[in-house]
């Protein structure tokens, strides 16, 4: 199934990236083509091999409880664009509720 | 903004409730999931996060070994089945709270599943069945500034403290819950008490509903009276209190009630619930969420062996409701009287004075009346009062010695509760023991006589239950600082 200039449109929004009619006419197929080396790869693979999602085979990878220093607060609220009150100051948001 | 609700009782004429439950348990760890920032309610915003929980590029998470076994051991408390092996997916959406974009939580694979909870409401057994316990993390908190309401819709910036981002969480999902009937509401607040309690003895979190280490999203949705098809359904979030869950169930049950009576459709959305008692409409659910989850490449699988699940199997507390029913009958209380002590939050509290030394009822009485009013006065939890069970029983230790009654005793507990050190050393500071000393007892007695003849006649006459007045009189006199059986027993000796 190749993939539409309406699916890409789609992935765009939802990754908050707009693109001109012009883009998505452009990486639609590029995109097709990443999707269909990937099934290429799919096929090659046997149904004795186990789906993973890492490509190390390792598991169990665990930290101690146990408190290690914070960044300074003034180091922090310095990658903010803005501040107030020692937090993050952001644009309101609509249409939704935290 | 309130809207059409129908009678309760004809809304059960009508329809069956469907429930679902949504509980997000925060874990009281020392650090948070992915890194070794201190988790902790309450500190200066933005003072606990570094690069992880920032979502700086570049830097990696690092499981919290101490939430995966607080994980197991949610699961295996709620009966489930520990998952061999799982692990983490990347749940993407944009929001302030949320420093990555995404949310570290746990999607195909979730760590337990398949459990199940047996329940009891007015005597009847619900099972509770668990579809899955999950692992994720918390997201930063909101303020919202400008607008007079403070609600979102009038806001005209927010602000985000980071501190709470990366808190580790643990999201419990029911199935859908039937059969409740008239008691949904009740089986819904019962069963989040019931998570509560069972959290509290696990020694897992906080459940601290209004710090909002104890949440719950309520689901509901309601079809005709014999079908079996599920309606739309309404998820309520905002639920912070066990009242507001049965409130909001009872409201939604109420509202979708009017809207299908009169021939609508109930829109399938997130609700808000308002204190004041009604439910709003929130985020609408025109087009379904895409949050894109993918596996998580920076973490690998969790693989608890059946070792350590067993291992882990065996540190879990005997069951909150075993323990009820244990307690109840080893502490001779009727079925409302403990009710209440498990409602309150106090069961651990009145145990642990037991086991000081008081009796079930002396330690029932001070946790639920007086402390349980001086809690409610400052707006704290019981546990949170600075009092402890081994000084509750102290205090009951000393009116039980007659060294003080329970008037003082009370006093006593505003001594404790002020930080002027232990009931007996609060008793000798503010000279509260009661006079046990006969001759002064006896003088203020005749000073009491000598001030009401007429009284004093009539007990001479026989008229013994006329005594009150003077006992009044002699417990003024020595500023309550007496024991009135003894103090009686004198007047009727001097008068006889």
């Amino acid at each position: 199934m190749a993939l539409t200039t309406s699916d890409v449109a789609r992935l765009g929004a939802l990754a908050r990236i707009r693109l001109t009619e012009a883009e998505l006419q452009q990486l639609a197929p590029q995109l097709e083509v990443i999707l269909q080396a990937v099934a290429t790869v799919s096929q090659a693979v046997g149904p004795d091999t186990p789906a993973t999602s890492h490509a190390v085979p390792l598991r169990n990878v665990f930290r101690a409880d146990e408190v290690e220093p914070s960044l300074p607060t003034q180091a922090v609220l310095a990658a903010a664009p803005s501040v107030e009150d020692g937090r993050f100051r952001v644009p309101r948001i609509l249409g939704e509720e935290a | 903004m309130s809207a059409e609700l129908m009678d309760f009782a004809e809304a059960m004429e009508l329809f069956d409730p469907v429930l679902g439950l949504e509980v997000h348990v925060e874990l009281n760890t020392a650090t948070k999931m992915f890194c070794g920032c201190a988790n902790q309610f309450g500190s200066e915003p933005n003072s606990n996060t570094c690069p992880v929980c920032l979502g700086l590029p570049g830097s990696l998470p690092v499981v919290n070994g101490k939430a995966i076994e607080s994980a197991i051991r949610i699961g295996l408390a709620l009966g489930c089945t520990i998952a061999e092996s799982c692990r983490f997916a990347r749940k993407n959406y944009f929001y302030p709270d949320m420093t990555k974009d995404f949310q570290t939580s746990q999607y195909d694979e979730p760590i337990a599943a398949e459990g199940l909870v047996e329940l009891e409401v007015d005597g009847e057994v619900f099972a509770i069945e668990i579809e899955r316990a999950h692992m994720e993390e918390d997201a930063g908190k909101l303020v919202h500034v400008g607008g007079a309401s403070g609600r979102i819709g009038d806001a005209e910036y927010s602000l985000v403290d980071y501190n709470r981002a990366g808190t580790p969480l643990i999201e419990i999902v029911t199935k859908p819950i039937t059969g409740t009937g008239a008691k949904a509401a009740a089986v819904g607040r019962a069963y989040v008490s019931y998570l509560r309690d069972l959290m509290r003895a696990l020694g897992v979190s906080d459940v601290r509903m209004e710090q909002g280490s104890l949440r719950c999203d309520a689901n509901i949705s309601l079809m005709p009276k014999g079908t079996t098809t599920f309606g739309l359904r309404t998820e309520t979030k905002n639920v912070n209190s066990l009242r507001s869950i049965e409130n909001a169930l009872t409201y939604e049950i109420r509202r979708q009630a009017a809207v299908l009576a009169a021939g609508g459709k109930v829109t399938q959305e997130t609700r808000h619930w308002h204190e004041e008692g009604y439910t709003t409409p929130g985020r609408s659910k025109e087009e379904a969420e895409d949050y894109r989850y993918f596996p998580e490449p920076d973490l690998v699988p969790v693989a608890p062996n059946h070792a350590w699940v067993e291992e882990l199997r065996g540190t879990l507390p005997e069951p909150p409701a075993v323990k009820g029913k244990r307690l109840q009958q080893a502490w001779g209380f009727a079925a409302q009287e403990f009710a209440d002590i498990v409602n309150s939050g106090s069961l651990d509290l009145i145990e642990a004075t037991v086991t000081a030394g008081a009796s079930p009822a002396a330690a029932r009485k001070w946790w639920l009346t007086e402390l349980a009013r001086r809690a409610n006065e400052t707006g704290v939890e019981l546990a949170e009062l600075p009092i402890s069970p081994a000084q509750v029983a102290a205090v009951q230790a000393l009116v039980d010695a007659g060294t003080v009654n329970d008037k003082l005793a009370r006093q006593v507990i505003d001594g404790v509760l002020a930080g002027e050190g232990e009931p007996a050393e609060v008793v000798v500071a503010r000279n509260l023991a009661v006079v046990s000393d006969d001759s002064a007892l006896t003088e203020a007695v005749d000073r009491a006589i000598a001030a009401y003849p007429d009284v004093a006649a009539k007990i001479r006459e026989g008229k013994v239950q006329a005594a009150g007045a003077l006992i009044g009189a002699v417990m003024k006199d020595l500023r309550g600082q007496a024991d009135a059986a003894r103090v009686r027993e004198l007047i009727v000796d001097r008068l006889s």
